[in-house]
């Protein structure tokens, strides 16, 4: 287990290495960034006086490492629109997002593992089909609708919810069940294809003839067996709701990590670009590598050789 | 002779399909007592698995099995609650299956999958569970038990692994013990092995035992009484002694032609084979199954065919009364 842990960290450091240089090098691959920066009707002088004061004259790979330096000690520079140092910008960001990611991962994995269970045990049965219409719906609507419609409802009409904002717990309700409901459709149906073909294995037929209840045959042998992908989806989908809740977090005004990238790109903010890039990558490896040490400890087969 | 432990009588078992019925077991009748080794021998598809799995009570739902009589101890199985059933199974009836490779769970430690056979039937504590599992792995022959309780499925063998279902069976001491062609899936020089084992714990335990298997060679070794079976009927039942010395059954004699016989078979000379392949049975099945495949058929075997006994406990089904001894 120590030599699987240690070879998925060295794996895991690699590819943040490979990371850092991607996203340090978007700087360049947009154009000129001093030009950039001093705007369209700068004078040659203003450019180079700009470039030189940035450092963008310094040979690539010494930028390379004056940055990754940096941001090791967590220090990714200044944010040119916003003129405080982009760590302390993404700080109070990164908070709402990650509560919220957490939160939507959550709903839907404990929404979508019991329904793709019980979809297992009895395919094509009423609950399947509900389950089934469930996460095609899910699927289609698009989040930004599925959110107004929840806010027109909960909101508006019941006044239950607030619309907008952050303070409370309550403001984290609808934002958690949109995003959640987004990742849900591919957990239950991962988890119900393998389901179903684990329940043909013969080790399934072995704890029944044990004496073994039903409830113990699915939960005991059965689930645990079943889980190793969708362990390996929901790391993903993790991932992608850290860095990809934009329109989760536009809809309900909550001011996270994904809203601050998408107002980056728009202002050409790069070293804010850079950092959000580096962070939602570290996010994707981190929870990659955790999702390899649980599917290790759920099938030994991956950790004792 | 005390009360048998198994009784089945006239057992089927359909399998609904979209061509229709499947008539997979019809009319399977038999007995066994505590110490007895019964064999039920026939190809793939002769529905003996199925009737392993019937007893059990483990046939899937979609299954329809009827029986006169299927009684285990006194128990009418037929009437038992899936609950009932469940507590019968892994206590006083187990199973050991073909699959050795696949028939322990891989997420478990052996320990785990041993001790849980036995703390699902009798109030004990994790302590006492794993002294009996550490005991039965001595008894199926596996050194060094106490530490292979720690090891999971995919660190051993094969022939490793049936040893470790054979002691999961074992656990609570069942009174009958189906093994469904444990042997099948195993090198030749552990199958020997392995049968030998099944074959003195079950007279050790003094339990009833069913072996199903499609190998002969087996059967003469351990059985008492052999069930043949083909297409879902037994063709021919009585003593191993009666089977193999007087066997009735064109079926039952090509089988047993199929068998090499060291130092009667000469080198290069042509073993048995019984040409052919097993009939359908989709819809209603007339006359004798076999008869596609059997050189001694007449325009008769297509209707009804008459059960024969010969002495004590030896029926056979076929139109032909044939003499024991005779020439086949």
């Amino acid at each position: 287990m120590l030599m699987f842990t240690l070879k998925r960290l060295g794996l895991a450091i690699l590819v943040t290495f490979t990371v850092s240089l991607l996203s340090f090098s978007l700087l360049f691959m947009s154009g000129d960034p001093a030009s950039a920066i001093a705007g369209e009707n700068a004078s040659a002088t203003d450019i180079e006086a700009i470039r030189a004061l940035y450092g963008f004259d310094r040979p690539f790979l010494v930028q390379y490492a004056d940055w990754l330096f940096g941001a090791l000690s967590g220090d990714f520079g200044q944010s040119y629109y916003f003129r405080v140092p982009v760590a302390q910008l993404i700080g109070e960001r990164l908070s709402t997002t990650m509560l919220l990611g957490v939160c939507g991962i959550s709903f839907a994995l404990v929404t979508a593992i019991p329904l793709g269970v019980a979809a297992a045990m009895r395919p094509n049965s009423l609950i399947d089909r509900t389950a089934l219409f469930l996460s095609v719906m899910g699927q289609a609507m698009p989040s930004f609708w599925f959110g107004l419609v929840l806010i027109v409802v909960f909101s508006i009409q019941l006044g239950w919810l607030p619309p907008s904002g952050s303070s409370t717990w309550k403001h984290f309700i609808m934002p958690t069940v949109v995003l959640g409901y987004y990742a849900m459709p591919a957990i239950m149906r991962l988890t119900r294809a393998g389901m179903l073909e684990v329940l043909n294995a013969d080790y399934i037929r072995t704890a029944r003839a044990k004496g073994a209840s039903e409830t113990r045959v699915m939960f005991k042998h059965a689930l645990r067996n079943a889980v190793v992908p969708v362990v390996s989806l929901a790391a993903v989908q993790m991932g992608f709701m850290l860095g990809g809740s934009i329109v989760v977090e536009s809809i309900f005004a909550l001011h996270g990590a994904g809203y601050l990238a998408w107002e980056s790109i728009a202002r050409n903010d790069l070293p804010t670009v850079q950092a959000l890039i580096l962070i939602f990558s570290l996010f994707y490896i981190v929870f990659t590598f955790l999702s390899d040490l649980v599917n290790a400890w759920l099938d030994p087969r991956i950790r004792v050789g | 002779m005390s009360e048998p432990v198994l009784k089945v009588d006239n057992l089927t078992i359909d399998i609904p399909m979209a061509q229709g019925t499947l008539h997979a077991v019809r009319g399977i009748d038999f007995e066994l007592k505590r110490g007895e080794t019964l064999c039920i021998v026939g190809e793939s598809g002769s529905g003996k698995s199925l009737t392993s799995l019937a007893i059990m009570g483990l046939l899937s739902k979609k299954m329809r099995c009827n029986a006169a009589r299927l009684d285990f101890s006194g128990i009418d199985l037929r009437k038992q609650s899936p609950r009932a059933m469940r507590a019968l199974r892994g206590d006083r009836m187990a199973m050991i299956f073909q699959e050795p490779m696949t028939s322990l769970n891989p997420a478990y430690t052996i320990g785990d999958q041993l001790m849980e056979a036995l703390q699902l039937h009798r109030p004990v504590g994790r302590a006492e569970a794993r002294a009996r599992a550490i005991e039965l792995l001595g008894k199926v022959g596996i050194t060094a038990a106490e530490s292979r309780l720690s090891q999971y499925p995919h660190q051993l063998s094969g022939g490793l692994r049936q040893r470790v279902m054979i002691a999961m069976a074992l656990m609570c001491e069942p009174e009958l013990i189906i093994a469904d062609e444990p042997t099948t899936a195993l090198d030749v020089t552990i199958q020997a092995q392995i049968l030998r084992l099944l074959a003195d714990l079950q007279r050790e335990m003094n339990m009833a035992m069913i072996l199903v298997t499609h190998d002969l060679g087996v059967v003469a070794r351990i059985a008492d009484k052999v069930v043949v079976m083909y297409a879902g009927e037994v063709v021919e039942k009585g003593s191993a002694r009666e089977i193999f010395e007087n066997p009735r059954h064109p079926y039952t004699r090509g089988l047993l032609r199929c068998i090499p016989v060291p130092g009667k078979t000469k080198p290069g000379e042509h073993l048995g084979s019984i040409p052919g392949i097993v009939p359908s049975l989709i819809g209603k099945v007339e006359g004798c199954a076999f008869r596609s495949r059997c050189d001694v058929a007449e325009a008769a075997c297509a209707s009804d065919v008459p059960v024969r006994r010969t002495g004590e406990d030896h029926m056979y089904r076929c139109i032909h009364e044939v003499q024991a001894g005779a020439p086949s």
